[in-house]
């Protein structure tokens, strides 16, 4: 095969193809909102990377437009033409990848990243337990008091303001990865724990577990099971994060699990696109095709099994953001709306715009600081208007992001930002009273 | 912006072609379009005003290179006068928003092209879109009373008013509008709203014949029913549509025609019966009459998504906008099949049958040279039916540089010139929008490759 076909299959030129330049995609774009100029906006991006494919355009000229694309995916909703800016938006990556020179320096770093940091679960909990201590000895008062955190690299300053409080080190270890129930469960689950997720986020994780158990499920965490690929993917990296893939698959066929469950929208969108990964007719394809199919949201779970009653009313108003990945790529959009509904007392007042993505996009606030804090104030904007008592996410990215919104809009006072599970393990979840249920997992046990 | 990859992004539209600009440039008020377009002015530079880009026929295609003039940036500034029912706006307003803030005082912005929630008002005046609804309410035209305008010259002129009736010298404002930025940068507009109907009723008629439908159409309209819309689908439509998101069409019929009343809803009940009247006596095949406001909603989405949905018979969708007197439908259509048949070409026929506004589509492949050579031919024999069934190039699309060859054939040697002569005094040195509506010597249409 030449270059010209090899670069043109990589990019998916064919598929540029379905793309009638319409310009539907302009309105849902935030990057074009907020950016001002075609260069990006999806029909522009699309074009760019059919220009390359013929030789009109260099893959230098890319660059810049493909990595200022969030990947919100908003685009694609709204596509008459129902393009797969997915697949082009990863091929071009793709491209970029294979043609960038660094230094060794950097990709020391990158590899140390991606092929150790976020795939290994050691790692994440050193993250977490480093975090603690950090939280813990007084180190981050000391920090701040000389604004040393301010001399941290990519803006993380920001970000470490923001980080919740940790567990302790033996609270991390003493976890356990089976949930057995002493009545029997109406299915297993099997909970995909995500890599920032389970470091930062912990205490999250373990109330998505309790309110697994609370609806009469059996949890289990398969050991052998690492990050999701969606960060790899995203950078380009798409053979790392068909490697990841393929130890996910592993992983989680030994449990033989009803459903494998996330709580992080970016994280599930990743795996519900397994199969895309591998060619057609391959055994890896069927694999992953049945491990696709049994990927839900921890949301939508809840509402399916629907066991739960909330018994601690919540007296303020909140409201929703949701994680791109989950409305666009997972299609999960009713059901963190429906069990929000379900507290007592609550009120919940949506945004004007929430389809409209918060800049977060996996580490898109860290690479284009700028950039995202740009999309950032568009939606403080939006939820500072609804002044809520909290800001509702379903991703940590997103978490993290309006935690952020909070500290710049200085409004943490009477405002915070919330996982979904957590807010619902506040109103005190309880089995029904109303008696068993027929639920929709029987027929699926294995 | 002068990075290829910015020159390249304003290098399309929503239609055919692709020509890269030597600069794209955004002005955000009105004394940057007139310092712009001075200066474009003193040195020859070609000049071409853009809204969002979503025109269908080459409208600010930038084709002899020089300057993009991207106005879609410019802050929104809409002023309602409600007292007076007119409104305001600057060019980058998207024309669905017009809509919307009449709608808060039980107003109308009648014309509603499909495009109207990305698409500028700017680009709809300069291109005079149009609309499902223009069958009632007619096309944006008639809906302009008052222009702000750059000159090509860099000067500031306002044409028009607040006024309904207006009387006083040449019509520039009708000029204007459609002049497809030929004459000028529109930098403000005032529009006239009308009160909206206060309810809406929805037909769907299906046919086992095309001719009928075309029949039944000529017939309503005959009757004293001016309905606010008539859509028209062929089959292959109700096929393409169904096989892409089944929206339970009867894909068994030929044609099917939606019908759109509105106003009082006694009068609507009234006129109900009688299009149910006419359509039985007529030979219709089946008449549905929703219910529910859902189930009408149903009907016109499953129309909205003809376009995707015949996107998919082939990559190249080459849309096509012309239009013929009422009467002629019936025989179009046959010529239209004639056309397909005699080059072995993909066509389906939807649109805006009510005012004669048929959407031939053909569809093909950009990368199939000779089926592309096929395609051209095709599309001239289309103009050449419209306009010997005493129809027009475009009802609502524009001319642009799809259609600009065709000029001649429509309005003789002489009216073609007189409009020149326009052009040409209005714009001395011919910076404003080169390459639009006017042909080159000996120009043809051109879809393939060179």
């Amino acid at each position: 095969m030449s270059d010209v076909q090899t670069l043109q299959e990589k990019i998916n030129y064919d598929k540029t193809f379905d793309c009638v330049q319409c310009g539907y995609c302009l309105p849902a774009c935030p990057t074009y909102e907020t950016m001002e100029r075609e260069t990006h906006s999806p029909r522009g991006r699309i074009n760019l990377v059919k220009l390359v494919a013929e030789g009109k355009a260099s893959i230098k000229d890319l660059q810049e437009p493909i990595e200022k694309c969030l990947g919100c995916m908003a685009c694609t909703t709204v596509c008459p033409t129902n393009v797969q800016y997915g697949q082009i938006l990863e091929g071009a990556k793709e491209v970029i990848e294979d043609h960038q020179v660094k230094s060794v320096w950097q990709k020391k770093t990158e590899d140390f990243l991606f092929e150790s940091f976020f795939p290994s679960g050691k790692w994440m909990n050193t993250l977490g337990n480093l975090t603690w201590f950090y939280q813990r000895t007084g180190l981050q008062a000391f920090a701040n008091l000389l604004s040393l955190t301010k001399l941290a690299p990519l803006h993380l300053d920001q970000f470490e303001q923001v980080i919740p409080v940790q567990p302790s080190p033996k609270e991390r270890a003493k976890r356990a990865k089976r949930y057995m129930r002493k009545r029997p469960a109406t299915a297993k689950v099997a909970f995909f724990t995500g890599c920032v997720m389970d470091s930062v986020f912990f205490e999250t994780n373990q109330n998505t577990i309790e309110l697994l158990l609370r609806s009469g499920l059996e949890v289990v965490l398969p050991e052998q099971q690492t990050c999701c690929g969606a960060l790899h993917a995203h950078s380009g990296k798409i053979n790392d994060s068909r490697e990841l893939a393929k130890r996910n698959i592993e992983a989680f066929e030994e449990e033989k699990a009803d459903y494998i469950v996330n709580n992080a929208g970016g994280c599930g969108a990743r795996l519900i696109e397994y199969h895309h990964l591998f060619e057609e007719g391959t055994s890896w394809h069927e694999r992953a095709k049945q491990f696709v199919s049994k990927v839900k949201d921890i949301s939508e779970v809840l509402v399916e099994v629907d066991e739960l009653e909330f018994t601690t009313p919540i007296d303020y108003t909140v409201t929703y953001q949701p994680s791109c990945h989950m409305t666009n790529v997972q299609g999960v959009k009713s059901p963190p709306l429906e069990l929000i509904r379900k507290i007592p007392g609550i009120t919940l007042k949506e945004l004007d715009r929430p389809d409209f993505c918060c800049g977060s996009a996996g580490i898109y606030n860290i690479i284009n600081y700028e950039e995202s804090m740009d999309i950032l104030d568009v939606k403080m904007k939006d939820v500072c208007r609804i002044d809520p008592g909290s800001i509702v996410t379903t991703n940590p990215g997103c978490l993290l992001q309006m935690k952020l919104g909070i500290e710049r809009e200085k409004v943490s006072d009477g405002m915070e930002a919330v996982h979904l599970v957590d807010l619902l393990m506040e109103a005190s979840p309880v089995a029904r009273q109303d008696g068993p249920r027929q639920t929709p997992f029987q027929k699926g046990s294995e | 912006m002068t990075e290829l990859a910015d020159r390249y992004s304003y290098s399309f539209d929503a239609s055919f072609g692709e020509y890269l600009p030597d600069v794209v440039v955004q002005a955000k008020n009105k004394q940057e379009v007139v310092y712009i377009v001075k200066v474009a002015n003193q040195f020859g530079i070609p000049i071409y005003p853009r809204g969002q880009g979503t025109c269908l026929s080459g409208g600010p295609l930038p084709v002899y290179g020089g300057m993009v003039l991207d106005l879609s940036q410019w802050p929104e500034q809409i002023t309602l006068n409600v007292e007076d029912l007119t409104i305001n706006v600057s060019p980058s307003v998207l024309t669905a928003r017009i809509n919307e803030e009449a709608e808060k005082h039980g107003l109308m912005y009648a014309p509603d092209p499909s495009s109207a929630h990305v698409a500028t008002i700017g680009g709809n005046l300069a291109e005079n879109s149009g609309g499902p609804r223009g069958l009632k309410y007619g096309v944006t035209k008639d809906f302009v009373i008052g222009l702000e305008l750059v000159t090509p010259e860099g000067e500031v002129i306002r044409t028009g008013g607040q006024t309904i009736k207006n009387v006083t010298g040449f019509d520039l404002t009708k000029l204007i509008v459609g002049s497809e930025g030929t004459l000028g940068v529109i930098t403000e507009a005032t529009l006239k709203l009308i009160p909206k109907p206060p309810a809406v009723q929805t037909i769907m008629v299906e046919f086992d014949h095309v001719r009928t439908a075309g029949q039944a159409i000529s017939r309503t309209l005959t009757s004293g029913i001016l309905p606010s819309k008539m859509e028209f689908m062929d089959q292959a439509c109700i096929q393409a549509v169904e096989n892409f998101k089944p929206s339970g069409l009867p894909v068994d019929a030929k044609a099917i025609v939606i019908i759109e009343l509105d106003g009082h809803p006694q009068t609507l009940d009234v006129e109900t019966k009688l299009v149910q009247n006419i359509m039985s006596s007529i030979g219709a095949t089946n008449l549905i009459i929703p219910k529910t406001k859902e189930e009408a909603d149903k009907i016109w989405h499953a129309r909205k998504q003809v376009s995707p949905a015949i996107a998919k018979i082939k990559p190249t969708k080459v849309s096509e906008d012309a239009t013929v007197p009422r009467s002629k439908i019936p025989e179009m259509m046959d010529r239209l099949h004639d056309i397909k048949n005699k080059y072995n070409v993909e066509v389906v026929v939807f649109g805006h049958a009510g005012d004669g506004n048929l959407h031939p589509n053909i569809l093909c492949d950009k990368r199939d040279q000779e089926e592309m050579g096929r395609v051209e031919q095709a599309v001239e024999e289309v103009f050449q039916a419209a306009i010997d069934l005493g129809g027009t190039l475009s009802g609502e699309h524009g001319i642009g540089t799809m259609k600009a060859p065709f000029m001649e054939k429509e309005l003789g040697e002489v009216g073609l010139d007189m409009m020149k002569r326009i052009k040409d005094s209005w714009d001395p040195n011919g910076i404003m929008n080169p390459g639009k509506i006017f042909p080159e010597k000996g120009q043809k249409l051109v879809l393939t490759d060179e």
